[in-house]
């Protein structure tokens, strides 16, 4: 941080206090906004909805049966399902920060006329990422009721899906977050769909299990990547086969999350403040 | 000038904004059903058994799923080109204004479009075929069929969008339109499980849809399974909504420009 | 506020200003100023003199590369965000928020600001009539025109009651009867006592609001003063303006020497700097170089311009 948004008292964790504070202006401001295009965001309900139904329920009327990296064998519905509650926290996350925040950055300067405000940097990032967290949250709870009532919650540490899902949601809107700076024009759309999130939605063990499905070096890779984690983790909960494995990526989407939202707010800066 | 020669025009300038990315466009091109092909089509047939594949005409599940794939790339791909980058060139860029103060007609745009459409989704059709070649989907030398197939689903799509597009006022209609129109076509017309296994009145249904034609109609020419009983009406479902498309697309688009 | 005002009777108080971009280029050069409350001061300058690089200094959006600047007696680098909550900001390109209406624009921005819901909502009011938009409240800022937009721009600036308005090319882009219309709301703002700073690249603009001016070129302040001491100081009282047919002004060869202070050859024309405009046409004509046409003015800050960079204001 340079020294422009910079208090002159009052100790950190106060003022880091404040910030956070401060930065629900930006989610109100969004929920302003969206208040007059509300089918946009109640549209994307539906998204996960209809994979699970057309991937978990009528490729499952083939496949039937799936079995987990413990030797337990589940419904394909109910392996899929956990997965997509993770999918919809990061598309309901990523297409928030990247597609919206780029067009505010780049084409509305709404932010310019915020920071003209006692508002600043900090509370912008934290701001757009609660909003992003909390758009994304409601599409993985609704995806969470609709497989707890189509009995596909397997154990009753399910109800922990939704803080794990949160977190998932949180962890990709700070990335988003600071992917968007990077962006320059529309056309740059391409490289962080294209490349990052439709390959992870593709491989991270949405709809087949890897280990058994791909190579081994292609498996490990994998294992760096967030959503692979976050999968693990919901599943985990969903079907209450719950070890060390996802403590790891509990601990691996929380740094994930940290250093994300590092990168964000230092890369609002860098194109916000000149 | 002519109809033909204005549509020649306006495709032509699509070529110029396009000149410059095209060769990320065709990466990507190549890209996408290379992905889509190895977690789908790998990934979910290594959870099938032999006794499963039954129910895709005994084929395996990837050569199965790869010209499925093909069709819903020609309706997406031509669906986001006839929503936003429309919208844009009616009002926020104003470029259609800009082309109906030269000897240019409402006409010959909406024919321009259709044509680059029909262009853009030709080409990433072929590079499609190659990637099922690829991975040795391709059964016979009827599955070129499968481009201009592919090119007529997409036009197919593009008039019709082009069509809603004109009347929006803003752009939060297309959420719906990806949401609820063309996100269940992708994921039930036949693409990724057959509708055989369904109740029958859901394979009616499917009828009704326009990319389950599509889906049905690339399958069975690059599986060489076409059915000369049924491939006529899924032509001609493909045809009819092209000219309703087209028909309406033109009548939008002159009353927006008009007002 | 716990900040005394560090420099009496001084709102903004800049010596040795420098602003420096990561990429090398020097936008201001050392510039020292002062704002006086209640008065409106005024930047004039063409484009790319360094009057925005100025403003966004002042209005804590861009850090300062040297020199020392006070706003309302706070630092920028340290008290960033209490200045901010004292002053109002309009940017030369609008950056309302167009997916919501009018008046939503007013109570976010005084969300921003904190205000209590009850005095925004009585502030708002306020200002929509101030700037005539009042009708307009429940309307989208999209299908606004120009001038409604600025005004709303300018109504959003005014939601904290700031001590200090920045405006930044007001009525640039805006048609005639809009920048009137403008102007005028500007002047009832001046009369209730606010403070304000205006750049802008119009002389009429700035002989119409401002107080005091600095005329700026090349990163620097070239002159200082008040329109009138800026007009008696760099110019004549008035100007004789001569066009002629392209080879008489080739075959002119000092045929005009002696008749004006000084003169300056446009592109289009040739100004006769001089205290009677008629006299010297008189002049002219009984030296009998053949005119196209002739226009007597009185000087204006273009002139002034003119005098002191050789550049027209406006190009």
């Amino acid at each position: 941080m340079t020294a422009i948004t910079q208090p002159v008292q009052a100790g950190p964790l106060a003022e880091a206090w404040s910030r956070i504070w401060r930065a629900r202006r930006l989610v109100e401001r969004n929920i302003m906004v969206y208040r007059h295009q509300w089918i946009i965001i109640f549209s994307g309900v539906f998204e996960p909805i209809f994979y699970l139904v057309g991937i978990g329920l009528g490729l499952g009327g083939i496949i039937r049966e799936v079995p987990l990296a413990n030797g337990e064998v589940v419904a394909y519905a109910a392996f899929v399902a956990p997965a997509l509650v993770a999918t919809a926290a990061m598309n309901g996350a990523v297409f928030e920060t990247i597609f919206n925040v780029f067009f505010k950055l780049n084409y509305a300067k709404t932010y310019d006329g915020v920071l003209a405000t006692p508002m600043g940097i900090t509370e912008i990032a934290i701001g757009e990422m609660l909003w992003a967290l909390m758009r994304a949250s409601l599409y993985a709870v609704a995806m969470f009721v609709i497989m707890f009532f189509m009995g596909l919650v397997l154990s009753p540490l399910g109800i922990l899906m939704i803080p794990a899902a949160l977190l998932v949601a949180a962890a990709f809107a700070a990335a988003g977050l600071a992917g968007t700076s990077y962006l320059r024009t529309v056309n740059d759309f391409d490289v962080p769909m294209g490349l990052i999130v439709m390959p992870m939605f593709l491989f991270s063990g949405t709809f087949f299990p890897i280990e058994l499905a791909l190579p081994e070096w292609l498996v490990t890779i994998i294992q760096f990547t967030p959503l692979y984690h976050g999968i693990n983790l919901i599943r985990g909960l969903s079907t209450g086969i719950v070890g060390i494995g996802q403590l790891w990526d509990l601990l691996y989407l929380l740094a994930f999350f940290a250093v994300s939202m590092w990168i964000a707010i230092n890369q609002m800066e860098r194109k916000l403040i000149k | 000038m002519t109809v033909l020669a204005g549509s020649g025009r306006v495709w032509q300038r699509n070529w110029l904004v396009y000149k410059r990315l095209w060769h990320r466009s065709l990466a990507f091109g190549f890209l996408q059903p290379i992905l889509f092909l190895t977690a789908m089509g790998i990934g979910i047939g290594a959870l099938l058994t032999p006794g499963d594949l039954s129910a895709f005409g005994g084929v395996p599940y990837i050569d199965w799923l790869g010209p499925g794939l093909l069709a819903a790339m020609a309706m997406q791909t031509s669906t986001f080109e006839s929503t936003y980058p429309i919208m844009n060139k009616i009002m926020w860029g104003r470029n259609y204004e800009a082309m109906l103060s030269t000897p240019l007609g409402v006409r010959s745009i909406v024919f321009g479009e259709l044509a680059w459409s029909a262009f853009r989704i030709g080409t990433l059709a072929a590079v499609f075929l190659v990637v099922l070649a690829l991975f040795g989907i391709v059964r016979t030398p009827l599955a070129v069929l499968a481009i201009p197939v592919a090119t007529l689903v997409g036009v197919a799509f593009s008039s019709c969008l082009i069509a809603f597009t004109a009347t929006q006022k803003n752009d939060v209609g297309f959420s719906a339109i990806f949401r609820f129109v063309i996100n269940p076509l992708f994921l039930l017309s036949g693409t990724f499980f057959p509708l055989t296994n369904l109740p029958e009145q859901a394979q009616w249904v499917a009828w009704a849809t326009p990319l389950f034609h599509g889906v049905q109609l690339i399958r069975g020419s690059i599986l060489d399974q076409l059915d000369p009983l049924t491939a006529p009406f899924h032509l001609a479902y493909l045809l009819v909504m092209f000219g309703i498309g087209a028909y309406l697309a033109d009548r939008n688009l002159t009353k927006r420009m008009a007002g | 506020m716990q900040n005394s005002m560090t420099t009496s009777e001084s709102l903004v108080h800049a010596r040795g200003l420098t602003k420096r971009y990561a990429n090398g280029f020097t936008a201001v050069d050392g510039v020292d100023f002062d704002v006086r409350p209640g008065k409106a001061f005024g930047f004039l300058g063409p484009n790319g003199a360094g009057k925005t690089s100025t403003m966004r200094m002042i209005a804590c959006s861009s850090p300062v590369s040297d020199g020392t600047l006070s706003v309302i007696g706070m630092d920028p680098r340290t008290q960033a965000r209490e200045i901010k909550a004292r002053l109002g900001v309009v940017p030369q390109i609008d950056n309302l928020d167009t997916e919501l209406t009018v008046r939503e624009n007013l109570e976010m921005y005084a969300r921003y600001f904190d205000i209590p819901r009850s005095v925004a909502d009585q502030r708002t009011k306020e200002l929509l009539e101030f700037v005539q938009l009042d009708e307009r409240a429940k309307d989208q800022v999209e299908p606004l025109s120009g001038g409604m937009k600025r005004r709303l721009t300018i109504a959003r600036a005014l939601i904290n009651d700031p001590d200090l308005v920045i405006l930044d090319e007001p009525t640039t882009g805006l048609d005639p009867q809009a920048r009137h219309l403008l102007w005028e709301r500007l002047y009832q703002l001046k009369r209730r006592g606010a403070t304000l700073i205006i750049t802008t690249h119009y002389m009429d603009e700035a002989e119409q609001l401002c107080d005091h001016l600095v005329v700026m070129d090349k990163a620097k302040i070239v002159a200082e003063g008040s329109p009138r001491q800026l007009i008696d100081q760099h110019s004549t009282k008035e100007v004789l303006e001569l066009r002629f047919a392209d080879q008489t002004r080739d075959n002119l060869n000092g045929q005009l020497d002696g008749l004006a202070d000084r003169i300056e050859e446009l592109p289009d024309r040739l100004l006769l700097y001089t205290a009677n405009g008629e006299r010297t046409l008189e002049q002219v004509n009984e030296r009998q170089i053949p005119i196209e046409s002739a226009l007597v003015r009185r000087s204006s800050l273009e002139d002034v311009f003119l005098r002191l960079t050789g550049r027209s204001l406006v190009e």
